[in-house]
């Protein structure tokens, strides 16, 4: 049903934009640590997101209440609400892990199973009963491989490790296995931190492809990733939301002093 | 080297070098010492087994006329010649009826045959200590010029079972009780381990209560065995009525013994799991159980295969708590299910060092040996299984 929506939502873009994840009054301890100070912010369907902001801003545990990664910590407190597509998953009667089902995540180090390229991809799907074993499977593997680019590289060592690749073909098999989910969102902590610049580049040739069927919402040191790939970039400082534009007027005429102070490097 | 001068013109001149240079080679020589020194005592420990162990592998035989008929049967000694009666192995004689019952055909014949000898001739022919009679010794000299007495390869040692004669003694009940002990232990050990080191890494809270579980399984880990044998004697044998002596109380109490080392291991093989490995499974939206049993598990196996193999190689060598439940019994037949008396390998060397006859000491050196290259073989198995199954990152 929820699938259903998206698809409408998605047809209507064209009119005007849709906030696909809403965040409301947001706030987030660390035991006694108010990490998070009343984040409120509208994320677009079919954007990319760009969280900007010095090193224990908080934008990574802001990236991380988004599909519930917080929940695995321990002492955290979590108030205030996170609505995708109208529902609030931090509702009692939400699962926390179909919430990650539907958001996915990419992770500052690649980090593929100890496990073939194959396997990588087809574990989560057919333990989901998103696609059974055999040719279905094959068809959602190579379908996932095709879009995260990495097709035409592994296509013949499908049964390798994946750990025997490359950083950069690494981190896109960790997007191909987030793919092959079928996520509305996928939430990437800084996916190009570990990588060389040539991978970079291909990663957010990717990113900006992905866009036309996901959300994106990306963690980044760089500015100017956030500036190359990024629709709207959100600022972070100190556990608050600074600024939140679109990135243009970010990078061009903040309306905030910190923020003017951060991008022209005049911060800290 | 050059001699380094306090000139004016070397800047990087340091006057404690000379000092330093001594202090790190006093150092290294006292670690190679310490190397040498532990070397010297295995080299001596392991050639002093041997030497004295590999004797035992073999058994004098004497090459003499057997009589097969209803005298021999009724008293065993009459089968063989009065001159070599003093000679031949007692444990021989006595199966004598049972070798007619098995091949009928040899009822009511003579034959040549190569028969087992005394322990103490036995020693003589291995240039050992010995005590015989001058006219027997003066018969064996004879037969030995003859060439019709000569040691050949002990097969009683591992096809038989323990004995009060000598010659007749062998480790074979002993290997099958350690056996079917730790098939025992590690049947319960390992998956109780293994399960309680998953659920204290992987889903037990931090609070006091698991802190509390820790501490005790480490105290556990550094109780003294004897002690883990009181508490089967008392709770196996004397509340639940298992069989005292029985593989499965030695089984049951080598577990307990067992399983803080194999926790302890098996959490530390879990820890060194990387995080990363975890999120990137919670990141797909997948369930802590298929995260622990498809990703983290597999990957921690061959630290938890290592754990556990030396766990058991431990359990294997261990006596004490073995005694107090009676597993140190005269075990003449091998058992054939863990609730048969049995003793384990450990015990029978304790049992046959404390025997009075020259003949038990090279036994006791043997056993020794095949207790050790057991617990090599598994510590093999052990790097073995860890290289086969590490995954190379």
């Amino acid at each position: 049903m929820n699938k259903k929506t998206s698809l409408i939502e998605k047809s209507e873009k064209s009119i005007k934009e849709n906030a696909k994840v809403k965040i409301r009054d947001l706030n987030l301890y660390y035991s006694d640590n108010h990490a998070l100070h009343d984040i409120n912010m509208d994320l677009y369907v079919n954007k990319i997101t760009a969280l900007i902001g010095p090193s224990g801003c908080g934008k990574s545990t802001f990236l991380r209440c988004l599909n519930r990664m917080n929940d695995l910590i321990r002492n955290v407190r979590i108030e205030g609400e996170v609505f995708i597509d109208e529902k609030n998953i931090y509702d009692k009667d939400v699962d926390e892990v179909a919430v990650r089902k539907r958001v996915g995540m990419v992770f500052q180090q690649p980090n593929p199973f100890p496990k073939s390229i194959y396997e990588n991809v087809a574990y989560a799907p057919l333990k989901h009963g998103i696609v059974r074993k055999g040719h279905e499977c094959d068809v959602l593997v190579e379908k996932s491989l095709v879009q995260a680019g990495l097709w035409n590289e592994v296509k013949d060592k499908l049964k390798e490790p994946g750990t025997s690749l490359s950083g950069g073909q690494q981190q896109r098999l960790c997007i191909a296995r987030t793919i092959a989910v079928e996520p509305d969102v996928i939430l990437m902590d800084e996916p190009t931190s570990a990588l060389d610049p040539i991978s970079t580049e291909k990663i957010e040739a990717l990113m900006l492809e992905l866009k036309e069927k996901y959300s994106i919402i990306i963690v980044t040191h760089n500015m100017q990733q956030a500036g190359r790939v990024a629709d709207y970039t959100a600022f972070f400082h100190l556990g608050d939301l600074i600024e939140y534009d679109e990135t243009e007027t970010i990078f061009i005429n903040p309306a905030k002093k910190k923020t003017e102070d951060y991008i022209t490097g005049r911060y800290g | 080297m050059n001699k380094l001068k306090n000139t004016s013109d070397n800047p990087f001149y340091d006057p404690g070098l000379r000092k330093r240079h001594a202090q790190a080679k006093r150092f290294k020589l006292f670690s190679i010492a310490s190397i040498v020194f532990a070397i010297a005592f295995l080299v001596f420990f392991l050639g002093d087994m041997i030497v004295k162990g590999l004797p035992a592998f073999q058994q004098t035989y004497m090459l003499v006329e057997v009589t097969y008929n209803e005298k021999s049967i009724n008293s065993t000694r009459k089968a063989i010649d009065k001159k070599y009666r003093r000679i031949v192995s007692r444990a021989w004689l006595r199966d004598i009826p049972a070798m007619v019952e098995n091949q009928p055909e040899l009822m009511g014949t003579t034959q040549m045959t190569w028969v087992l000898v005394n322990h103490q001739i036995d020693q003589y022919m291995k240039g050992h200590y010995y005590k015989i009679k001058d006219k027997i010794l003066s018969t064996v000299k004879d037969k030995q010029a003859k060439g019709e007495i000569e040691l050949h390869f002990n097969r009683n040692f591992f096809t038989h079972g323990d004995s009060k004669i000598p010659e007749n003694s062998g480790i074979k009940s002993a290997i099958i009780g350690s056996v079917l002990t730790l098939i025992v232990t590690m049947l319960i050990a390992f998956p109780l381990g293994v399960m309680t080191a998953v659920y204290l890494e992987e889903f037990a809270e931090d609070n006091r209560w698991s802190q509390i579980i820790e501490i005790n399984i480490n105290n556990l880990a550094a109780i003294p065995s004897i002690l883990f044998g009181l508490l089967g004697l008392a709770v196996f044998i004397n509340l639940f009525g298992m069989p005292r002596s029985s593989p499965m109380v030695g089984g049951l109490t080598l577990a307990l013994m067992t399983l803080p080392i194999i926790i302890v291991s098996a959490r530390a093989a879990l820890r060194s799991v990387p995080d990363s490995i975890r999120q990137a499974g919670y990141g797909l939206g997948l369930t802590k159980i298929q995260v622990v049993q498809d990703h983290v598990l597999p990957l921690a196996f061959p630290g938890i295969m290592t754990g556990s193999i030396i766990g058991l190689s431990q359990a294997m060598g261990e006596t004490a708590p073995l005694i107090i439940i009676g597993m140190i019994a005269f075990i003449p037949d091998s058992p054939g299910s863990i609730f048969q008396a049995a003793t384990v390998m450990p015990a029978q060397i304790f049992t046959w060092a404390g025997m009075p006859e020259r003949a038990y000491v090279e036994r006791t050196a043997a056993g020794i040996m095949v207790l050790l290259s057991i617990l090599i073989s598994l510590n093999a198995l052990a790097i073995y299984l860890r290289k086969k199954f590490e995954v190379n990152w």
